[in-house]
């Protein structure tokens, strides 16, 4: 295993808009170790959605580089990325995103089935489910299930490909407090147990304080990482 | 990733909105429906035709008056050429001749009547035509020279006009008001097409000369002549070619008389219903395009909509070809299933086109034939690939940031 898990250099995301250029990303250089834990802030439209995408490689950056567990994945093709994505990144998102005629069962046997693993999904996707609790919750759908509960089986989806780093951004934006401080019980277990490492994008100080490390952006670039 | 869960998932989506998928896949049912049930018509009508052609002998040949191109003044066939080309040296692949004469004629019985068609015969008519009776006799030498007044007829015939179809010999009728004794019953042939075999009547060439059909000296309409076997009428017809075109004496390239074969009929009619098949299927094959432009446009309008969905499946790992495949998937199995279901429509259709045949005395049997269930299975599962390809291509290639964006 490389020293970074997440090695960025000088990362530019430009949007073009028509005539206008919008700057997303103005060089953002971040290095995290394995096994950490931070969270990304910063004002509205500042570049953390941008930037966890990058990281995420579910976009390529304008210009820069970018290693992810010592892999420089900034000029793969759209399969590759795809690929590094089914391998090494989880992600959790703000809305869930469930499919919702499946089970949970079946939402978090799915980046299996891309990622080719042909025997055993549905017995790992099972201890996925049961790492979060919802070990009597397998056949349930989306609108059977909570908010807390729903992003729990996001959560089993994100881990269920054992992945380096598992990005969430605002997990716990659509929750109420107390299923949200669940959501982030299982989150950071994930962390101690498993040594994954953690990316939060959040606006909520309260998670922030969470995580040690803390990265401000600001208009497209990194003003405070403490 | 082509999976039986692939399949599940495809039909998972399709079921949960029924309606739709019932009045997507509607194009492609009534357009396969349409080329199942023409195309089994079409097959029935060959059938018919092919069988009622076969049924009046395979080693015949048919001689009728006028070039195949414009002759003029072709000269009339007579009874001499007939007896020319029976002439067992000059046309040794010959076995029987019957001149014919023929036209349609008004039959009666006590105050019944009905049109027929008559022909007036010789003797030979009857092993020359395979020509079965089930009862009396056929017209002989005697009747010939006598010229009798006696009739065979068919079997409709006796039931339109004694209304039954045995015990009719001996029986009275009138042809065109002159009084025919009936000698002969004919086994039913069936069929229809070429007018029905079954109402038919022939009386003696020389009583239908002078009495029925006059056509001035000795003219017949037509030579029928039957070679030794199916191998020898390509023979036969050079031989009766040389007799007439000597008797004629016309030059060679401007015959003024025609030799039809079985194998020229079956041709002939097999073209026919070829085309008719071929451009009623090609409206239906129209009908099939516009089915599959309704998949592909409910497929692009399900593409839209699932856009998150498609965002997520790729944040996952899913790549170009697993969104590709899972929504060609769905449009084949939409219109797969669009193209069973028209099997069974145009199979339903040509029963019930065979029954109405049936309940209206047509000899016609609808036939659907494997070849065009497989040719119609494969076609709309072309048609589904086909169509679904531009939206499914549309998915596959969406990014997956901006999917994932999308409200
Ligand atoms: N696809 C795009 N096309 C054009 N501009 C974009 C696009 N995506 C993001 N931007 C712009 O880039 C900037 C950064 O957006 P980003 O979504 O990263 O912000 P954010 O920090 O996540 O904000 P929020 O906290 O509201 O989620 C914004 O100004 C946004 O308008
Ligand atoms: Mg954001």
């Amino acid at each position: 295993m490389s020293e970074w898990v997440i090695d960025a250099e000088a990362l530019v995301k430009t949007y073009k808009m028509g005539e206008v250029e919008v700057h997303a990303l103005r060089g953002v250089s971040l290095k995290v170790r394995p096994g950490e834990v931070l969270s990304i802030m910063g004002p509205s439209g500042s570049g953390k959605s941008t930037l966890m995408n990058l990281i995420g490689c579910l976009d390529r950056p304008s210009t820069g580089s970018y290693r992810l567990d010592g892999e420089q994945v900034s000029d793969l093709s759209d399969d590759e990325l795809a690929e590094i994505r089914s391998r090494k990144v989880g992600f959790v998102f703000q809305s869930f995103n469930l499919l919702g005629r499946q089970t949970a069962l079946a939402n978090v046997e799915l980046p299996m089935r891309y990622a080719g693993v042909a025997r055993g999904r549905r017995q790992r996707a099972t201890e996925a489910l049961e790492a979060v609790g919802l070990g009597d919750r397998l056949r349930h759908r989306p609108n059977e299930l909570s908010g807390g509960q729903q992003q729990r089986v996001a959560i089993a989806r994100a881990l269920v490909n054992s992945p380096s780093i598992v990005l969430a951004d605002e997990p716990t934006g659509n929750l109420d407090s107390k299923s949200g401080d669940e959501v982030m019980r299982y989150l950071l277990g994930l962390n101690k147990d498993l040594g994954t490492t953690l990316v939060f994008v959040t606006h909520d100080p309260e998670i922030a304080a969470r995580t040690k490390r803390i990265v401000r952006l600001f208009d497209g670039e990194i003003v405070e990482d403490k | 990733m082509l999976s039986l869960l692939n399949f599940y998932e495809a039909l998972d989506s399709l079921s949960s909105n029924k309606l739709r998928s019932a009045l997507t896949v509607l194009g492609i049912v009534i357009g396969v429906g349409a080329v199942i049930g023409i195309m089994a018509v079409g097959a029935g009508a060959q059938n018919t035709i092919t069988g009622q052609i076969s049924s009046i002998g395979t080693n015949l040949l048919f001689v009728l008056r006028g070039g195949t191109e414009d002759i003029r003044n072709p000269k009339p066939l007579t009874i001499q050429d007939a007896e020319a080309i029976a002439d067992p040296f000059a046309a040794p692949s010959v076995v029987g001749v019957a001149p014919v004469l023929q036209d349609t004629l008004e039959l009666s019985y006590a105050g019944e009547s009905t049109f027929a068609q008559s022909f007036g015969v010789t003797s030979s008519y009857n092993s020359v035509s395979n020509l079965a009776l089930s009862e009396g006799e056929f017209v002989s030498e005697a009747h010939i020279l006598g010229r009798a007044a006696v009739a065979v007829i068919g079997p409709d015939t006796a039931e339109t006009l004694l209304g039954r179809r045995e015990g009719v010999v001996g029986e009275t009728i009138r042809i065109e008001g002159q009084p025919f004794r009936v000698i002969g019953l004919m086994t039913s042939r069936g069929g229809s097409g070429f007018g029905n075999q079954d109402n038919q009547v022939m009386v003696p060439l020389s009583t239908a000369q002078t009495r029925l059909m006059s056509r001035g000296r000795d003219r017949v309409d037509m030579i029928m002549v039957k070679a030794s076997s199916p191998e020898t009428v390509p023979s036969a017809d050079l031989e009766i070619a040389s007799i007439l075109r000597t008797r004629h004496r016309t030059p060679i390239g401007s015959d003024d008389f025609t030799v039809f074969t079985q194998e020229d009929f079956l041709t002939t009619a097999g073209t026919i219903t070829g085309v008719l098949t071929l451009f009623l299927g090609g409206i239906a094959g129209i009908s099939l395009l516009v089915g599959g432009i309704g998949i592909m446009n409910i497929m692009l309008v399900s593409v839209t909509e699932r856009t998150r969905e498609i965002g997520l499946r790729k944040a996952v790992g899913a790549r170009k070809r697993d969104i590709l495949f899972q929504f060609l998937t769905e449009s084949s199995l939409l219109s797969l299933a669009g193209g069973l279901i028209g099997i069974a429509l145009g199979w339903g259709l040509s029963l019930i086109v065979g029954a109405i045949a049936a309940a209206s005395d047509t000899d016609l049997t609808p036939s659907v034939t494997l070849d065009s269930v497989l040719l119609a299975t494969l076609f709309s599962a072309a048609v589904g690939l086909f169509f679904g390809l531009y939206p499914a291509k549309r998915a596959a290639d969406l990014e997956p940031v901006e999917a994932l964006r999308y409200e």
